[in-house]
């Protein structure tokens, strides 16, 4: 019996779907748009700086070498997030993971799709809103557009990327996507003040 | 109607726009903009409280936020209500609340303050010679009545209905006070473009100027200058302005912490709004710009309702147009009493005479008050007041006595001169510097990139202030780095001075009548009913340092900081140890500069954000299927699944024999997970873990023990090798972080050479556990491209592969001791494929199990958890697992530790099987092991019981212990001592079911 189960195919398994945390949640305030955006490709990238020019190449865009700073191309973005450690985020479906696989210079690329959740803040009293709970200076000079960070929002980590003068994209581990949501539910709420 | 002492036309409110208000339950009538002080006087009403330990009657003494005195409870509702509120900074709304506390029954009437009488019992150091002896005391008198009758005001006994906000904010130019100095500085600063803020503890901007009715800045009354330059500092995109704000704590590296109190004074305030908002903020350089506060006169009965600072008389006429009596004394030691004299005779106020300390004092005001036909005495002294509820005369003698005169007054107002606010300087570490000719102290060495302007740093008369504090604006711009060229020069006009008022000196401690040889009650602390006696008392009782004299008598330790009173306590104290002042030393400053409500700490950080809770892919099913949940950690995890008529015994005796007998799913998603890549990964796992790693295939797993520098066990988890360069490395689900921590720590600090890198993994993987017999056959039907068969899956292996048509890291292991998966899919596939594996289950029978079940199910095999079997001072060798630690290995992490000789020694504790003789009787975990129970109490505990459960599968009851000599006491009898009596148990090895393992094929 046991036997002819090991056997047995999947062939017909069916598919499932997925189920993003949070999948869709928006909320607006006064000078103020949360909302949680579409899953994303991402790996969590570490290397040597001398590998960094040949997974540049492979990921088709240039990994930042400064702190706070990101870079993008085409829907791709990666983010500096410590001397060796980058975070990067494809919204144009298209895998990182099997672009650094085919590298052979030493590097460790760790898929990473589902861990994180991304919720945007956008609107004039965004960086107020963030502000609430993060003790970064996000004024435009500290904290420009395409600056990142691994920073705190409240007790939790979060990873802050700011996208235009007044959007910024919040990444943070799956299960603390609930209190980092209602956190800056919370805020939005009192950060036109 | 108007009120009694509100004059008409004077002051800066509309006195057309009333609002009513209600004080102990009387109505009153108030006007918009006025403090609750403000309004009770313009009603006539002095008497607002009563004192901390004497219950003496008490009045307003000033008009801001040094208020000693005046604090009352304001009530919204039954859930806010707010003690200790000074009514001095509490502003008027329609249908304001408030009462008086501290008095019983009544605020006229309080029978406590037979504690005035019986004072000498309450004298300095009360608490510390009180409270020795008897015990019994400490029970029946000091906590119940003694307490009691001290304390100030009620806390409020529900929770707190309002939320509060908080916010971190950073800026080039911090300014600390939005008086005439503070004014001017940010306008300087605001001028060269940088990021200001200005923050004041008051409704409105304009610091002293609201009371001083000489100044003249830019052609304009000074508060009406000040108003427009707030106007034109808010209108500015560079600039926030902060009113109602207080700069309560000054930390390292120019972190302020400042409170904004939103809606305390608005009448029906929006859901939306919270009741206050925290800044914190970091500020390149700071302008503290805090002013200065009036000492009163210290002399006998100076408490009395009616006597009160000469500037809060002042504030509250030329302000709030309210006067504070009709025939007021003054009683000074320096020029600016004189001001509020003629201010009030000038407004219609008697003023039956100024009492002046000084011989033979001269100046402008002087001539002024004359001129109006003020009487004006040098050289004498107020030795007395009159009245009890509110003062009714002043009792003059010439200051180096000689005959004594009485006038009768309905108010006095004081001034023994202005002390410098250093408090907020002081915070930063700042050392203040004692100015001998002026008697203050001031700012001396600073110790971060702050700087004093006006009145807090010592500085006389507004032109100077101005001058000063624009300069200093300026530079604070430029040292912050202004960063457009040319932009460093200061674009605006500085403020002109037209007029001004200025005054210095003063005198500090008692005056003449409350001197050594008197014991009268000549109050220096008002709050803390602290006396000039008190202070001599505490030196003559040998304290010596202010440190000590402050706690002694508790001098300047309450609420309101020793605002008006640390310096007159420590001229006091100085001239009493016969010292001079700088070397008797001053008290620290410590933050809050005024008290700070729980809520503004705690901002969002309540309810669901009080901390984060953490749920796993598959947490929603669990909840539709009534899953009861419990919390490891911030994760909500399944901790069984009753059926209907079930109770938690009769769920987990189910899940755990359909476990065995066909199968279980149980959601593992929380377990740690760390990813090691790169090609010194083995060598990494080789120096974290006690096993051996180099030579696992990758397919393979191991169950990994990692230990701590002392050789004691610190984590465990099964770890597969994927790759060569790649291990998928599982911990315990409270550990995660700790031990991710550990890995980085050695990596980084240790190991640097090793090309190895880690990420947490944790969230990436749903992980959905299928245990037991039907086990595989439940998965196989779902699974794609891996082969199922023991030779190709054997036990403790795992593959990459799908299932459901995603990908899954398939592993081959078991906590159970069953056959057993464990299935990782990408988190946001988790529950889709648990419901697909549920279904696949169903058709065997399987069951869903959480985290009993789980403990229960793996305590059967003897499994070990660690923190529930170790406790952090148990090595592998303790706890049976020896054969985890690779023979061979020359180095780990805790191998020196696990060699020390006490580690080694007999006789350790170890962990083993127990059995009940009892077989239905349970043991408690925590309970003590003894080898003889007819010994003498205390007994000699060997050891305790670390996990036991009925075992439903087992039909009996199961334990784990950890008992010294434990695997040399095989088959002994041992007892576990209980309240009921004492249970016998026999020690047994640590598996109670299927000894040989062959279940893990079966």
């Amino acid at each position: 019996m046991a036997k002819a189960a090991a056997k047995k195919t999947a062939a017909t398994a069916p598919s499932v779907e997925r189920r993003p945390a949070l999948a869709g949640q928006e909320f607006s305030a006064t000078g103020v748009t949360l909302a949680v955006l579409p899953p994303a490709e991402r790996i969590s990238l570490r290397a040597p700086e001398a590998s960094v020019a040949a997974l540049s190449k492979a990921l088709g865009v240039t990994l930042p070498r400064k702190p706070k700073t990101s870079a993008a191309k085409a829907g791709r973005t990666a983010l500096w997030l410590g001397p060796d450690e980058w975070l990067v985020i494809d919204e144009a479906a298209k895998d990182p993971l099997a672009d650094c696989a085919k590298l052979t210079v030493l590097h460790s690329a760790v898929g990473i799709s589902h861990r994180n959740v991304a919720i945007s803040v956008t609107g004039p009293a965004a960086a107020a809103t963030i502000n609430s709970g993060c003790p970064q200076d996000l004024s435009p000079d500290a904290f420009p557009v395409g600056a990142a960070s691994r920073t705190i929002l409240g007790k939790v980590e979060i990873m802050l990327l700011r996208t235009a003068a007044d959007a910024f994209r919040v990444e943070c581990w799956r299960s603390f996507s609930d209190y980092v949501f209602t956190f800056l539910s919370e805020a939005a709420g009192d950060a036109a003040a | 109607m108007i009120a009694a002492f509100r004059i008409p036309g004077a002051g800066r409110l509309k006195q057309a726009e009333t609002a009513s208000f209600s004080f102990d339950g009387r109505p009153y009538a108030g006007v918009e903009g006025d403090t609750l002080a403000s309004a009770l006087l313009a009603n006539g009403v002095h008497l607002v409280g009563r004192s901390f330990k004497y219950h003496r009657p008490r009045g307003f003494l000033s008009a801001g936020a040094e208020e000693p005195n005046a604090l009352v409870e304001v009530k919204r509702d039954a859930a806010r209500k707010t003690p200790n509120v000074r009514a001095t900074v509490q502003e008027l709304y329609d249908g304001l609340t408030a009462q008086s506390q501290n008095r019983w029954p009544s605020l006229s009437f309080d029978v406590s303050a037979v504690g005035d009488i019986a004072s000498p019992l309450l004298s300095a150091g009360f608490y510390y010679k009180t409270f020795m002896w008897p015990k019994s005391a400490w029970k029946n008198l000091y906590e119940p009545k003694i307490r009691a009758a001290a304390g100030l005001g009620v806390a409020p006994d529900q929770p707190d209905p309002d939320h509060y906000s908080a916010r971190y904010a950073h800026c080039d130019v911090l300014v600390v006070g939005g008086g005439a100095a503070g004014i001017a500085a940010a306008l300087a600063a605001a001028e060269t473009g940088v990021r200001v803020i200005l923050a004041d503890e008051q409704a409105d901007f304009g610091g002293s100027l609201r009371f001083e009715s000489g100044a003249r800045i830019d052609g304009q009354d000074g508060f009406a200058w000040a108003q427009g330059a707030v106007a034109k500092l808010k209108a500015m995109d560079n600039v926030r302005v902060l009113s109602r704000t207080t700069a309560f704590g000054y930390y390292a590296q120019n972190f302020v912490g400042l409170v904004e109190r939103v809606s305390d004074h608005l009448q029906s305030p929006g859901r939306d709004l919270p009741r206050e908002r925290l800044w914190q903020v970091r500020a390149s350089r700071v302008v503290l710009a805090t002013g200065a506060i009036e000492r009163h006169m210290v002399f006998a009965d100076n408490d009395r309702p009616g006597i009160m600072l000469a500037s809060a008389a002042r504030t509250y006429l030329n302000h709030y147009g309210v006067a504070v009596g009709r025939n007021v004394g003054v009683y000074t030691a320096n020029d600016s009493a004189y001001a509020a004299a003629i201010d009030l005779k000038k407004a219609g106020v008697g003023v039956a005479a100024i009492v002046d300390l000084r011989d033979n004092p001269t100046g402008p005001v002087i001539d002024e008050a004359r001129a109006l036909g003020i009487e004006v005495n040098f050289g004498r002294a107020v030795i007395r007041a009159g009245g009890k509820l509110r003062v009714s005369s002043m009792t003059v003698q010439p200051k180096n006595g000689g005959g004594e005169r009485t006038i009768p007054v309905d108010a006095i107002l004081m001034s023994a001169g202005w002390t410098p606010s250093v408090h907020l300087f002081s915070q930063s570490r700042g050392k203040v510097a004692f100015n001998d000719e002026t008697k203050r102290f001031v700012p001396g060495a600073y110790a971060q990139d702050c700087v004093s302007v006006g009145a807090c740093n010592g500085t006389d008369g507004l032109s100077a202030t101005i001058d000063e504090a624009y300069a200093a604006g300026a530079k604070a711009a430029k040292d912050a780095g202004v960063k457009n060229a040319g932009a460093d020069t200061v674009k605006g006009a500085k403020p002109k001075v037209d007029a001004s008022e200025s005054w210095s000196r003063g005198m500090l401690g008692a005056a003449p009548g409350a001197g050594a040889d008197t014991t009268v009650k000549a109050f220096v602390d008002f709050q803390n009913d602290v006396t000039a006696k008190d202070i001599r008392q505490a030196v003559h009782e040998g304290m010596r340092s202010i440190e000590h004299v402050k706690r002694f008598t508790t001098n300047g330790m309450a609420t309101d900081q020793g605002k008006t009173s640390n310096m007159h306590g420590l001229a006091i104290a100085a001239e009493t140890l016969g010292k001079p002042i700088p070397q008797v030393g001053l008290t620290t400053f410590r933050a809050p500069y005024t008290p700070v409500t729980f809520g503004s700490i705690v901002g969002h950080a309540r309810g669901p954000l009080f901390d984060p809770t953490r749920k796993t892919a598959i947490h929603p099913w669990a909840e539709r299927q009534g899953a009861v949940f419990e919390d490891v950690g911030q994760w909500k995890r399944a901790w069984y699944f009753p059926k209907a008529g079930e109770d938690m015994h009769a769920a987990v005796d189910r899940e755990c024999v359909t476990v065995r007998k066909t199968a279980g799913l149980f959601d593992a998603s929380t377990l740690g997970k760390i990813e090691v890549v790169g090609p010194d990964a083995a060598k990494f796992m080789e120096l974290l873990y006690t096993n051996p790693w180099e030579k696992l295939e990758p397919g393979r797993c191991r169950y990994g023990i990692m230990l701590r520098e002392d050789g004691f066990i610190y984590d465990d988890g099964v770890v597969g090798r994927l790759a060569p360069d790649r291990f998928h490395v599982t911990t315990t689900t409270g550990g995660a972080p700790r031990v991710m921590n550990h890995m980085e720590d050695y990596l980084q600090t240790e190991f640097p050479h090793l090309n190895v890198w880690l990420t947490s993994i944790t969230e990436q993987w749903a992980v959905i556990a299928v245990q037991g017999p039907k086990s595989r056959d439940i998965i196989a039907p779902l699974v794609e491209g891996i082969d199922m068969s023991d030779d190709a899956l054997p036990h403790m292996s795992v593959r990459e592969g799908k299932i459901c048509g995603v990908p899954t890291r398939l592993f081959r292991m078991s906590f159970t001791g069953e056959r057993g998966f464990e299935v990782n899919v990408p988190a946001d596939h988790g529950q889709a494929v648990w419901e697909a594996l549920w279904a696949e289950g169903q058709k065997h029978g399987a069951c869903a199990y959480g985290t009993e079940a789980m403990h229960v199910l793996r305590a059967e095999k003897g499994y070990i958890i660690v923190g529930q079997d170790t406790d952090g001072t148990v090595t592998p060798g303790d706890a049976g697992l020896d054969w985890a630690v690779g023979k061979k290995k020359t180095d780990f992490v805790g191998i020196r530790g696990m060699a020390r000789p006490d580690l080694v020694a007999k006789g350790r504790k170890q962990l083993v099987g127990l059995k009940t003789k009892d077989p239905k009787v349970v043991l408690e975990e925590g309970a003590q092991i003894v080898g003889d129970p007819k010994q003498a109490i205390p007994m000699t505990m060997i050891g305790h019981v670390t996990s036991s459960y009925w075992s439903q599968n087992c039909g009996r009851s199961i334990a784990l212990a950890l008992f010294a000599g434990g695997r040399d006491r095989m088959g002994e009898t041992l007892y576990v001592p209980m309240p009921n009596g004492t249970i016998e148990v026999e020690v047994t090895g640590m598996v109670f079911f299927d000894e040989k393992g062959e279940r893990l094929n079966g």
